[in-house]
C-alpha cells in the first residue's frame, strides 16, 4: 500500500508535471480574481513531500586490486572498501521530505547501492524533527547522521570528493549513523552557538553489538560566524563514546586466507574525541561566481578491551586490546568560475595500539606495521548547473605499503526538488 | 544576612533589567533582502531592529545556510522576504535549524512578500532543461513600485498584529509611505517618460518588472537560459543578431559577472550598465528608486 503511495508519487513529480500545472493554472485564476496570491512560498515546494533523486555513475581506475586494500593499525569496518573497479553505478538515493504538520519534519533518504551482484536498499536516513519548539531547541529523533565531526552529516553526494577522508574510512566505515534522538540547542547571541548531545541504539558501527538502552552517546558545541561579509567560519568540537560494545567485527589482515576467514570482534569501550574547523571565503559574500573553502578535522580514538578472531581455532584466538588511533585530513576547494572547482585534499593517520597476543593483534590489522597511512586527492569539477556535476579525481594513496594510484571519473546529478545550501 | 541581602539586591536588579528590557524592547526582523530591510525600516521607524541577511552584492538565489544567518534567524520575531521559492536553497534550512516557533510557515512572524501580489511569467512547463526557473513566477518584484505599495500595506498590518502595541506607529508610517510613495511614482513616470520603448539587452531575466512599469522593450537575454551562464557561441549569434538590429543598452544585476556584458558592449557600441540590485546600505527604498532610475536615464540618452 505504501509503496503504491510512493511510486505515485514519484511518478507524478518526475513525470507527469502537467498534472501540477493544472492545479497550479486553477489557483492562479482563483488568486487573479480576489488579486491575493497563492499559498505560501517558502515551503519547499509546491510538491508535498519534496521528492529528489541523486543519480551517481563512476568509472574507477586502481593501480592496485582493491581487494587487498587495508589500512594498518585500523580493523576495517563494513563499506569501507574502495568500491568496484570499472564503470559502477554509485549510491543511488531517493529522499523524501516534508514538514509533517507545524510542529515536524519528516525526512528520508534510500539508498541503492549494487553489493557483489545483488542490488541493495539501505534505509539511509529516517528520521523525525521538531519544527520551532521555541527558545532554539530542536529534537530529532529515527535515524539520522550524527552531529560528531563536519562532513559527517553532509549527504555522500555534497561532498567535495569521490571518497570519503581517510580517518573517516578507517574509524567510521565512512560515516555514523545511527538511531536514537538528538537534542541541540542554539544560544540567543548573534555569533552563532550550538550545543548538542545525541544518544543512540549503538547497534550499527563502530559501536556495533545488541544493547539494551543506550549504546552509544555523544556532545557536540559548534561555534561560528562571519567575518565582515565575504569570510565564514565555524569551529566544532565533538566527542563520541560508546561502553560495553560487544562483538563489533570487522575486516582482518589479509594474506592469511587459507579456510574459513577469520574475522576480528572487538568488545570494550571506545571513545572518540573531534575538532574540526571551516572557513570560507566568497567575494561580496556570493558563492556562485567564486569561493574558496578550507576545512581541517582531526578525531582520536581510545579502546579498550578484548579482541576475538572469530572461526579461529580451537581454541579461540583472543587478545587484550588497548587501541589509539587518530588521524587528520585538510582539503580546499576553490571555484574559481561559475561551472569550475578544483580541490586538493590531504589525509594521515596514525596508530600506537598494544595487545597482550601479538598474533592475534597483527591478523586483526590493529599493528600499524611502522607504516603511516596517507593519501592525497586532486579533484576538478565542472558543475553545469546547481543539478549536476561531473568530477574527476585523481589520488595517490599510501593507505598501506604498496601505493596506490586511484582514478575516478564520477557524475552526480540530483532531479527533483531543489537541494539545500548547506555551509 | 547580609548574603541574603545582596541576593535579594541582585535579584532586584535582575528583575528590573529584565523589565525595563521589555520596555524598551524592538521587534527583532530577519529580513532575506535589502529591500525588505529597508521597507521595514521606514514602516517600524524605532520599534524595530531589522538585520538584513544579504546585501545588494549578493545573488538571493545562492546564499549557503550560514552559522551567522542562523544565530539571526534563532532571535526573529518577524521573518520578511521575498518567497516564491527565490530563497529556496537556504531560508527552509535556516527555518528547520532556528528552533523558533515564532517564524515557521503559517506563524504570524513570517511575512513572503510574494504572498500578497501577484507574479508575472508564471512559467507553463516545468522543466530543469529551461534552466533554473521559478515555478512560483518571476520573483523579482522589487522593482514595481506599484507591488511595492501592496506590500507595504501587508507588512504594515502584519507589523501592528506582531506588536499591537505600537501598531498607532505602524499605521502612522504605512500612511506616510504610501502617500509619499504614490507621489513619487507620479513624479518618477513624468521624470523618466524618455525611458519608454528603450530596447534594452539584460544578462538575467530579473527586469521583468521594471521593464513592464517603464514600458522598456527587452530585445535579448545573454543567458541562454535563467541561470545557465552564456557560451561564446550564444555570444556570438546575439551579437550577429545585435549588429543587425540594435540596442539602446545592456543591463546587469551588480552582483553578476560583467564579463559577457562588457565584451558584447565593445563589440557593439550599446552603453552597458550595472544596476544597484538592491537598496545599498543605509538607503532608503526610494533613495534607490532615484538612483537607478537616473541611471538608467542618463545611460539611455
Amino acid at each position: 500500500m505504501h509503496k503504491t503511495i510512493l511510486m505515485a508519487a514519484i511518478a507524478a513529480t518526475l513525470f507527469n508535471s502537467t498534472l501540477v500545472l493544472a492545479e497550479r493554472e486553477e489557483i492562479k485564476v482563483k488568486s487573479e480574481q480576489t488579486n491575493t496570491s497563492y499559498a505560501s512560498s517558502t515551503a519547499s515546494s509546491a510538491f508535498n513531500p519534496a521528492i529528489s533523486l541523486i543519480l551517481d555513475g563512476r568509472y574507477a581506475r586502481f593501480g592496485n586490486d582493491p581487494a587487498e586494500y587495508e589500512l594498518p593499525g585500523f580493523a576495517l569496518g563494513p563499506e569501507s572498501g574502495l568500491g568496484e573497479k570499472g564503470f559502477s553505478v554509485g549510491h543511488t538515493e531517493l529522499i523524501l521530505s516534508a514538514n509533517v504538520d507545524d510542529k515536524f519534519y519528516g525526512q528520508m533518504t534510500l539508498a541503492l547501492a549494487e553489493h557483489e551482484g545483488a542490488t541493495e536498499v539501505e534505509l539511509e536516513e529516517a528520521f523525525i524533527q521538531t519544527l520551532g519548539l521555541g527558545n532554539g531547541l530542536t529534537i530529532k529523533g529515527g535515524r539520522f547522521f550524527s552531529e560528531m565531526g563536519y562532513l559527517n552529516k553532509q549527504h555522500a553526494h555534497n561532498w567535495d570528493f569521490t571518497d570519503a577522508p581517510l580517518i573517516y574510512r578507517g574509524l567510521f566505515g565512512n560515516q555514523l549513523i545511527d538511531d536514537g534522538l538528538q537534542l541541540s540547542w542554539i544560544a540567543p547571541t548573534n555569533t552563532f552557538l550550538q550545543l548538542g548531545a545525541e544518544i543512540l541504539g549503538g547497534s550499527r558501527y563502530p559501536a556495533g553489538g545488541k544493547t539494551n538502552g543506550i549504546g552509544a552517546w555523544t556532545a557536540f558545541a559548534d561555534i561560528g560566524g562571519d567575518i565582515g561579509i565575504e569570510h565564514s567560519w565555524q569551529l566544532g568540537l565533538s566527542h563520541w563514546q560508546a561502553n560495553h560494545i560487544e562483538g563489533r567485527e570487522s575486516g582482518g589482515h589479509h594474506g592469511h586466507g587459507d579456510g574459513a576467514a577469520e574475522t576480528p570482534s572487538f568488545s570494550g569501550d571506545s571513545k572518540i574525541n573531534a575538532i574540526d574547523f571551516v572557513y570560507k571565503w566568497a567575494p561580496n559574500g556570493n558563492p556562485k561566481n567564486r569561493n574558496f573553502k578550507l576545512q581541517f578535522e582531526y578525531f582520536d580514538r581510545k579502546e579498550d578491551g578484548t579482541v576475538t578472531m572469530l572461526n579461529s581455532g580451537p581454541p579461540v584466538e583472543t587478545t587484550r586490546y588497548d587501541g589509539h588511533q587518530k588521524g587528520w585530513y585538510v582539503q580546499t576547494t576553490y571555484k574559481f568560475k561559475p561551472q569550475w572547482q578544483a580541490s586538493l585534499r590531504y589525509g594521515q593517520l596514525d596508530s600506537n595500539n598494544t595487545a597482550s597476543d601479538a598474533g592475534v593483534f597483527g591478523e586483526a590489522g590493529l599493528d600499524n606495521e611502522g607504516h603511516t597511512p596517507k593519501r592525497i586527492s586532486a579533484a576538478l569539477d565542472w558543475l553545469p548547473s546547481e543539478f549536476s556535476r561531473v568530477r574527476l579525481q585523481y589520488n595517490r594513496d599510501d593507505s598501506y605499503e604498496k601505493t596506490d594510484n586511484q582514478l575516478f571519473l564520477q557524475y552526480t546529478m540530483s532531479l527533483g526538488s531543489h537541494g539545500a545550501h548547506q555551509f | 544576612m547580609s548574603i541574603r541581602l545582596k541576593k535579594s539586591v541582585w535579584l532586584c536588579v535582575l528583575l528590573l533589567s529584565l523589565c525595563s528590557n521589555s520596555v524598551v524592547a524592538r521587534i527583532n526582523v530577519f529580513a532575506c533582502e535589502p529591500e525588505w530591510a529597508a521597507l521595514t525600516r521606514t514602516l517600524g521607524g524605532n520599534a524595530v531592529e531589522v538585520y538584513s541577511a544579504t546585501t545588494a552584492q549578493q545573488d538571493p538565489h545562492h546564499i549557503q545556510a550560514r552559522p551567522s544567518l542562523i544565530a539571526r534567524v534563532r532571535r526573529a520575531d518577524l521573518l520578511v522576504c521575498t518567497g516564491a521559492e527565490l530563497e529556496l536553497g537556504w531560508l527552509p534550512l535556516l527555518l528547520r535549524k532556528s528552533g523558533n516557533g515564532n517564524i515557521q510557515p503559517n506563524a504570524q512572524g513570517h511575512f513572503m512578500a510574494a504572498d500578497h501580489i501577484t507574479l508575472l511569467e508564471k512559467p507553463a512547463v516545468l522543466d530543469r532543461s529551461l534552466g533554473d526557473i521559478h515555478a512560483a513566477g518571476n520573483p523579482h518584484f522589487h522593482f514595481d513600485p506599484y507591488r511595492i505599495l501592496q506590500i507595504a500595506r501587508a507588512l504594515t498590518t502584519r507589523l501592528t498584529k506582531i506588536d499591537p502595541a505600537n501598531s498607532d506607529l505602524y499605521q502612522k508610517n504605512g500612511m506616510d509611505f504610501s502617500q509619499k510613495w504614490n507621489q513619487a511614482i507620479q513624479k518618477w513616470e513624468q521624470e523618466f517618460k524618455a525611458l519608454q520603448g528603450k530596447r534594452i539587452v539584460v544578462s538575467h531575466n530579473n527586469w521583468v518588472y521594471l521593464e513592464q512599469w517603464l514600458g522598456l522593450k527587452r530585445v535579448a537575454t545573454l543567458e541562454p537560459k535563467p541561470g545557465i551562464p552564456p557560451t561564446s557561441a550564444h555570444l556570438s549569434k546575439m551579437l550577429a543578431r545585435l549588429k543587425q538590429n540594435p540596442a539602446d543598452m545592456i543591463l546587469y544585476a551588480n552582483y553578476q559577472n560583467d564579463k559577457s556584458a562588457r565584451w558584447l558592449s565593445q563589440k557593439t557600441g550599446i552603453p552597458v550598465i550595472g544596476l544597484p540590485f538592491s537598496v545599498s546600505e543605509k538607503e532608503s527604498l526610494m533613495q534607490w528608486f532615484e538612483r537607478f532610475l537616473n541611471q538608467l536615464l542618463s545611460a539611455g540618452s
